[in-house]
């Protein structure tokens, strides 16, 4: 049966600096960054016929493609639910590839979170369903919602503030190692973490990812093509979306087990269509909104047992030389909240053996989209 | 303070709700209860529905305390909590709600020791800004 499996690659990545504020518009931003991924991958934009992004991502197809000097385009595609996008934009690119739609792809995200506005502050357009059965209540932010998960799974599985201290840390020591990363030059200590303010008890500020201004984008073509270009291909082995039966966005508190979340759907199908396991993941880029999304990940892409994500975290199992290293530029925790873009392209470098993090001799990583909303996920291999 | 925009499938829970009663949708055909409402039940895909009515008894399931930024009615009772109750009838009908210390009592009234994940709580109804919300109170204060 044909499918994606290594059919396509990634050839090309960019990205713009990460700041609390930048001045250029999103448009801009997201330009620059397709223009670097397109120089990255040494193609001409006018070969560019398949775009994907964000529904959320607000400088559309039409203005990208005018600004860039695009080709004609014969596949475009937005992918919904925030953050469990990101990799899901590859993967549409890597299906319309395979399925001869286009030939040259390119994925991005471009966002002023630092200096716009916050999704969660626009109350009139998140009111009706779901929200009206939360957001009287106070559940206001992302935050909230995800804290409500955490709790629970604290109190099913014994996890503490010292296991998402762990998920936070080693964000932040690649971050330390990651000169592009916002929080390069501001190492993190349990005292820091266990003394920070709240936010939504039990998470505090460290447990939340960064507000950031920027862009990323990367080029996705066959395999075929891939050999002629300047970079190492970073074959698209595998890759799934997720959203399981009954799930419900953020609050998945009225599915019959709240717990797994969309990753155990992804992850199922993510391995049946790979040639290897989670035993031989050498790298991981697993979205961090918030530290809670990092154990849970870990179960349901089957790093470990049910209920064991907060304990996986342990003896420093997430830092370099440890069983499952992670976010190796830093994460939306450290390095920057692109809606998980920035995991994808740092999946890329360690494929090249281009981190500032490198894991020696990474030949497989996985990447995955945000958890707790419908997800996506990829298997990149070298 | 943030009320209820309401759609087809939600309205009749804040009417009953407006009239102190605690109901949730069941499917007409197969009895099945779901939540939140929708038009159709999952189950057996009948469109009958009813509008059962349930004990208000529940237990906490998990909680959450907000802390700012958040919107102006609700930072000025920060830090407040939240909670989501299971109803002891059907324990995978899950409520988002708000622990207080008594029926018309602010978010906040309940110190946030007296929340544990499975104490017993009962459904009161509030008026906020118009809205009859469905709150909680402790079985046992």
């Amino acid at each position: 049966m044909p499918g994606i499996k290594d059919a396509t690659a990634v050839v090309g990545i960019g990205q713009t600096p990460f700041a609390k504020q930048l001045p250029e518009s999103e448009k801009a931003l997201a330009c620059r960054a397709i223009l670097a991924a397109l120089d990255d991958a040494g193609i001409a934009p006018a070969e560019v016929d398949g775009l994907a992004s964000y529904t959320m991502e607000e400088t559309d197809e039409v203005e990208v493609a005018k600004a860039v000097g695009l080709g004609d385009l014969t596949f475009f595609s937005k992918v919904g639910y925030g953050g469990g996008g990101s990799c899901a934009t590859v993967a549409h690119l890597a299906a319309a590839i395979a399925a001869g739609q286009a030939t040259v792809g390119v994925a991005w995200r471009s966002r002023k979170r630092g200096s716009g506005p916050r999704p969660w502050k626009n109350t009139a357009s998140q009111l009706p369903t779901p929200a009206q059965w939360t957001r009287p209540f106070g559940l206001l932010r992302p935050a909230d919602e995800i804290a409500m998960l955490a709790r629970r799974y604290m109190h099913e599985y014994g996890a503490t503030r010292d296991h998402l201290f762990h998920v936070a840390l080693a964000c932040r020591n690649r971050a330390n190692q990651n000169p592009a990363a916002i929080m390069y030059e501001r190492p993190l200590t349990r005292e820091m973490y266990m003394t920070s303010r709240w936010i939504s008890e039990p998470l505090c500020l460290y447990d939340n990812c960064l507000e950031t201004d920027g862009a990323l984008a990367c080029v996705v073509v066959s395999a075929e093509r891939a050999r002629d270009c300047p970079q190492r291909p970073v074959y698209v082995h595998s890759a799934a979306q997720g959203l399981p039966a009954q799930h419900h966005g953020m609050v998945n508190y009225w599915n019959d087990d709240p717990l797994t979340g969309p990753a155990w759907t992804a992850a199922r199908h993510l391995w049946k269509h790979a040639d290897f396991t989670p035993d031989d993941v050498d790298v991981a880029q697993i979205y961090d909104a918030f530290t809670p999304l990092i154990p849970l990940s870990l179960e349901g892409y089957g790093f470990c047992g049910r209920g064991e994500g907060a304990a996986f975290t342990e003896g420093g199992a997430l830092e370099m030389g440890g069983r499952l290293p992670i976010n190796t530029g830093g994460g939306g925790l450290s390095e920057a909240y692109v809606h998980g873009f920035n995991l994808i392209n740092e999946g890329v470098k360690q494929l090249r053996g281009t981190s500032t993090a490198q894991v020696p001799g990474a030949a497989t990583c996985l990447v995955t989209a945000g958890e707790g909303v419908p997800t996506s996920a990829l298997l990149l291999r070298s | 303070m943030l009320t209820p925009v309401v759609d087809d499938d939600g309205a009749p829970f804040w009417q009953y709700a407006a009239q102190g009663e605690l109901r949730v949708q069941a499917c007409a055909d197969c009895g099945e209860l779901r939540f939140p409402p929708r038009p159709c039940c999952p189950h057996c895909r009948s469109f009958a529905s009813e509008w059962r009515r349930m004990s208000g008894r529940g237990r906490v399931w998990s909680y959450v305390i907000p802390h700012p930024p958040l919107l102006p009615g609700y930072a000025e009772q920060a830090p407040y909590n939240a909670i989501v109750v299971e109803l002891v009838e059907a324990p995978r009908i899950r409520l988002v709600g708000n622990l207080v210390s008594g029926p018309g009592e602010p978010l906040n009234s309940l110190s946030p020791e007296r929340i544990r994940i499975g104490a017993r709580v009962q459904v009161v109804f509030t008026d906020s800004d118009g809205v009859s919300v469905p709150r909680w109170v402790l079985e046992r204060p």
